[in-house]
């Protein structure tokens, strides 16, 4: 019985593995999950990400090879735009299938955004709030206070992972 | 563009904000957002200590003077919309109370923003065109910044 008894103290607790790991309650989880099912990743993903290089021009900067950028126009018809704004989106579903762990998840993103593409992280915050703005837009009322808090503590932790392996 | 103190509004983002005035007045006569700001961001709640029933978001929502103070707020972006020329003088007094008397960390101004910019999209779907958008963003950053002038 003594012998058992160590053996337990010895496995760490499931409170304590998860002690470093980002907690969702039910409800949270079926919030994102629904935004997303119900989401169509193209048109969303072009739409939040040519809303950031209207409303945020600085943002511009890492899509100087993406063709005519010269006005609202130009971008929000841009098909290079909309083909990277659908990846975004599609990088952000990982997310939401790894809720559990999206640090790791995000692990080799965070190095390719910092190292290779040399995002300024800042720029996260940024299509965050776009996304957040396309979305509310498209749900309107149905877009509560409660939901918008658990899709922004999403979108905070998605972009402390992006931002994790900057050095 | 900010030059010598003075934001140029160009021509045709100030009409973009008038246009969005008539439905964005039916937007300020929800005052969804300073609920919203209290519900998302629930620090923001220290700042309303004396308003009684915070305790959940069903509470806040249904609380009349959170409801009350939501309509002083936008009181108060009306008059920044009716002085655009020179939102900083006419905020240097709400400047004042803000950082002097109610001593309101200045980074909650734009989470309020934020909070209001939500509600404006949700309120008006597709016409929250990213040029609206655009133009609804400086306004509030230049608001923000005219709050934020005589802290010190």
């Amino acid at each position: 019985m003594k012998q058992l008894g160590l053996l337990v103290t010895m496995q760490p607790s499931v409170k304590e593995k998860n002690a470093a790991m980002v907690e969702w309650t039910e409800q949270e989880r079926s919030i994102i999950t629904n935004i997303f099912g119900n989401l169509d990743y193209e048109d969303v993903g072009s739409k939040a990400l040519s809303r950031c290089l209207i409303v945020y021009p600085w943002t511009q900067r890492y899509f100087a090879s993406f063709g005519n950028l010269y006005n609202a126009e130009a971008i929000k018809t841009n098909p290079n735009i909309a083909a990277h704004g659908t990846k975004v989106l599609h990088g952000l579903d990982r997310a939401v299938k790894n809720m559990d762990n999206i640090k790791a998840t995000y692990a080799e993103l965070s190095v390719l955004h910092s190292e290779k593409l040399h995002v300024d992280p800042d720029n996260f915050k940024l299509l965050a709030d776009c996304l957040t703005i396309v979305i509310a837009a498209k749900l309107g009322s149905a877009f509560s206070p409660e939901i918008q808090a658990t899709f922004q503590k999403f979108l905070a932790v998605v972009v402390s992972a992006l931002g994790r392996q900057y050095h | 563009m900010i030059l010598w103190g003075l934001v140029l509004f160009p021509g045709e983002p100030c009409n973009l904000l008038n246009e969005c005035q008539s439905p964005l007045f039916s937007v300020f006569a929800n005052t969804l957002f300073s609920l919203r700001c209290l519900i998302v961001y629930p620090w923001t709640q220290r700042y309303f200590g004396s308003f009684g029933n915070l305790y959940n978001a069903a509470a806040i929502a249904s609380n009349p003077k959170v409801a009350a103070h939501g309509k002083v707020v936008l009181g108060g972006l009306e008059k920044a919309l009716k002085n655009m020329d020179d939102i900083k003088q006419a905020y240097a007094d709400l400047s004042v109370l803000h950082s002097e008397t109610l001593q309101v960390d200045p980074d909650n101004f734009k989470l309020l923003a934020d909070c209001l910019t939500i509600v404006v999209a949700s309120q008006l779907g597709k016409d929250f065109t990213p040029e609206v958008h655009a133009a609804f963003a400086k306004f509030l950053a230049v608001v923000v910044a005219a709050l934020r002038k005589q802290y010190h």
